[in-house]
């Protein structure tokens, strides 16, 4: 190092140390989901407690209870968390009751740009109402349903053989929803190894947004939309449309021929184990995960691979990821905007995604060596471009639960038809708004 | 006696406070002595029934605090009684009650009637009849969910070993028509030793002289049986039936655990709808009213069953 550069590091070091001990060093508490990328993140915030001189605690929840427990949180205006990493589909109801801050004032002030992070997780993560510049959350991590398969098992040649007999086509990753399921049937109770394997793990999960998010990655590639004209809650012929009745159907036909038995009530955790456990060729579950599964020393490295929600007749991922924002009710609400601050510099967001964090920011995205720093990254950038999200209006919560009633109802529990299950999602709905007062 | 303890405590009442209550009559100074308890019953229990009354007329949120509440009739009561969705709800609710209380009673006194008899390690059984009770319902929950998962769950292991049929060609908590018994067998299996519990207090408590005077009346032991042992533990059956049939109208966490409602809706209880529609999708007004319509259910059964229980009790 030269001495120029030397000297600059030096007044840099002793000048944030100066304006650390000068400033208040606060506790700040920061909410977020008990997974892998939590992990990262308190790996990553060891460099904020060194240069701000806060102290950061973490207050992780499992994600079947994160949504209860945080949004009664806030609905009540609790303090425990300072800084939020909330899903995307509360943006609504964060901005219009006034639990986090709006951002835009800081942001002009501390010359943080929007433009600087990916459109469709600025959109998603960050606006209310959608699309205008009117921002409660900076991007914090991008995310979108995905799938990883038993590679070791794709490139084996009996099983190639075998599929190509049984189909006429050869085995490789799925370029269509309905070859999906064509390969998962191929191995449902199929033999391997002396042990009894099963085609794939999909979400199914009732209680909380399971099934949901897993019956969305099929209704997107099919073209599904919440409003026949965006904004205008016309749902009649989009929810229940022609292509989302089909899709449905698919998504039955693909719970009931093609998972694991007793594969009624599952998410993230259940897709993780029947991966590693050596029972699912198949599985979808969030890109979060592709890095602890490519490290998984059973069925990581080598064996595992991983690939895009296939498109039908357009392309289309579930988006999940959250941006993170600063609770209305924190008393410590300088300290928290520092943390924003420092975690959308380049260099943390660089450092971020390196730890196992989806970062959402252009220089990172951008990067040209990005689609190569790990397996599936090439495939998060395509699935980012071709993301669709779940409502996010203030009442996503009564529109969640009615769609995992419907279409639980449907799906698992075999009653009705697919155009009775969206046409009561419909009904539910339409309730829905006319008591928001927007129909 | 009682006048010297009378004139001890009244030596000891410190001279102001005697000053104070000298001239209050007995039931003033009763009043003194309960109001504590009566203010804390206002506050706790009457208070919030009548807010949550007041709050059931109107379509209030509880997260929307910026949003005025407005008073909407009985439109919350009309959309709660004609939703067709919460009839299923609370046939479910129904179902479970019946079929977890029958089980329970015939199961539990049987094994009451056979832990009365003497017979070696009577204690040791009784102190493992009753170990399921003792146990939390959440990990009841996850631990059956075990023995129900269909390729390594013990239970559809012994099914399957008495019938020949696949353990995994079935699943316990997964297929509409079975998801309602799996709970009821769950619930079955710990509360049973509850309801044994009761039935050997009451078996207990039958004097041996009635039977032996039976014995001398030539009565045969079927006899004995219908006409001195259960008109005799009938009243103590009945508190046992009272006790579970209240507790699983209001049963929420083992089955949560278990199903979480599902398949689709078959085992959503209306505990647990009532839970999701007042603090997962805040509709506290309509939440309320579904609150109100459960109270006046349970109170007006439990009512009409306590005037049965004295009838059977005064005979």
């Amino acid at each position: 190092m030269s001495n120029l550069k030397l000297a600059s590091a030096s007044a840099i070091a002793i000048a944030t140390a100066s304006v650390a001990s000068t400033a208040q060093a606060d506790d700040l508490t920061l909410c977020w989901a008990a997974w892998d990328p939590a992990n990262a993140l308190v790996e990553l915030s060891k460099e904020f407690e060194a240069q701000s001189g806060h102290t950061m605690n973490f207050e992780f929840v499992p994600w079947p209870n994160f949504a209860d427990r945080m949004l009664n949180e806030l609905n009540s205006g609790g303090k425990l968390c300072d800084l939020l990493i909330g899903d995307s589909q509360w943006i609504g109801g964060g901005a219009e009751n006034g639990h986090y801050v709006k951002l835009n004032d800081f942001f002009d002030s501390e010359g943080i740009s929007m433009d600087d992070f990916a459109p469709a997780t600025v959109y998603a993560y960050s606006t209310w109402p959608k699309g205008t510049p009117n921002y409660y959350a900076l991007p914090a991590m991008g995310d979108a349903n995905g799938w990883f398969y038993r590679k070791d098992w794709f490139e084996r040649d009996d099983i190639k053989a075998a599929y190509k007999e049984a189909t006429g086509e050869d085995l490789r990753e799925p370029q269509s929803q309905k070859e999906l399921l064509q390969i998962a049937q191929f191995f449902q109770e199929r033999e391997i190894d002396g042990k009894t394997v099963y085609g794939a793990a999909i979400f199914t999960e009732r209680g909380s947004e399971g099934i949901t998010m897993g019956v969305t990655s099929a209704l997107y590639p099919w073209g599904f939309k919440y409003e026949n004209t965006p904004g205008t809650y016309d749902m009649e012929g989009a929810v229940n449309s022609a292509e989302a009745v089909e899709a449905l159907e698919f998504y039955k036909e693909f719970y009931e021929t093609a998972t694991p038995p007793g594969y009624t009530n599952s998410y993230m955790g259940e897709s993780l184990d029947a991966f590693k456990s050596g029972q699912v060729a198949m599985a979808m579950n969030w890109f979060a995960f592709f890095p602890g599964l490519y490290a998984d020393p059973a069925t990581g490295g080598d064996k595992i691979d991983f690939f895009v929600n296939p498109p039908q007749n357009q392309a289309g991922s579930t988006l999940g990821g959250q941006g993170i924002s600063v609770v209305a009710y924190s008393d410590k609400q300088d300290a928290a905007l520092e943390y924003i601050k420092w975690f959308s510099n380049p260099d943390v967001q660089a450092k971020w995604w390196e730890l196992g964090g989806y970062s959402a920011h252009n220089s990172v995205l951008n990067d040209p060596g990005f689609p190569d720093s790990q397996p599936f990254a090439g495939d998060f950038l395509v699935a980012m471009d071709g993301v669709q999200d779940f409502w996010q209006e203030p009442a996503y919560a009564e529109l969640l639960l009615a769609m995992q009633k419907r279409v639980h109802d449907y799906v698992v529990a075999d009653q009705g038809t697919a155009q009775e299950a969206l046409d009561k999602l419909i009904e539910d709905w339409t309730e829905v708004f006319e008591d928001e007062g927007k129909l | 006696m009682s006048d010297k303890t009378i004139d001890r405590v009244a030596q000891a009442t410190p001279a102001p406070v005697a000053r104070k209550i000298k001239g209050l009559s007995d039931r003033a100074i009763a009043w003194i002595f309960v109001s504590p308890t009566i203010f804390l019953l206002l506050a706790i229990n009457i208070f919030p029934l009548i807010w949550t009354i007041q709050l059931s007329f109107t379509n209030y949120r509880a997260n929307r605090l910026n949003r005025e509440p407005e008073n909407i009739g009985f439109r919350n009561y009309e959309r709660i009684l004609t939703d067709s969705d919460i009839w299923l709800n609370m046939q479910a609710t129904a179902h479970f009650l019946f079929w977890t209380i029958f089980f329970q009673v015939l199961i539990g006194f049987t094994l009451a009637w056979l832990i009365n008899k003497k017979f070696k390690g009577n204690d040791l059984w009784t102190t493992i009849i009753v170990l399921p009770m003792m146990l939390s319902p959440a990990v009841v929950g996850n631990f059956w969910k075990f023995l129900y998962q269909p390729q390594i769950g013990l239970f559809n292991y012994i099914v399957g070993f008495f019938t020949g049929r696949d353990p995994s060609s079935f699943e316990m908590l997964g297929q509409v028509n079975l998801a309602p018994w799996a709970i009821v067998i769950v619930d079955t299996w710990m509360w049973t030793p509850f309801v044994m519990l009761i039935c050997l207090a009451g078996l207990r408590s039958i004097p041996d002289y009635i039977y032996e005077a039976a014995e001398v009346d030539r009565a045969s032991k079927l006899r004995q049986f219908f006409t001195i042992t259960i008109p005799m533990v009938l009243p103590f059956l009945m508190l046992a039936v009272l006790f579970r049939g209240i507790e699983n109208f209001k049963m929420f966490d083992l089955v949560v655990q278990l199903t979480g409602g599902g398949p689709g809706s078959v085992t959503e209880l209306t505990s647990i709808n009532l839970k999701r529609e007042a603090f997962e999708k805040w509709r506290t007004g309509y939440a309320s009213a579904y609150a109100i319509i459960l109270f006046v259910t349970v109170f007006g059964l439990a009512s009409i069953y306590v005037k049965a229980l004295n009838k059977v009790k005064e005979r």
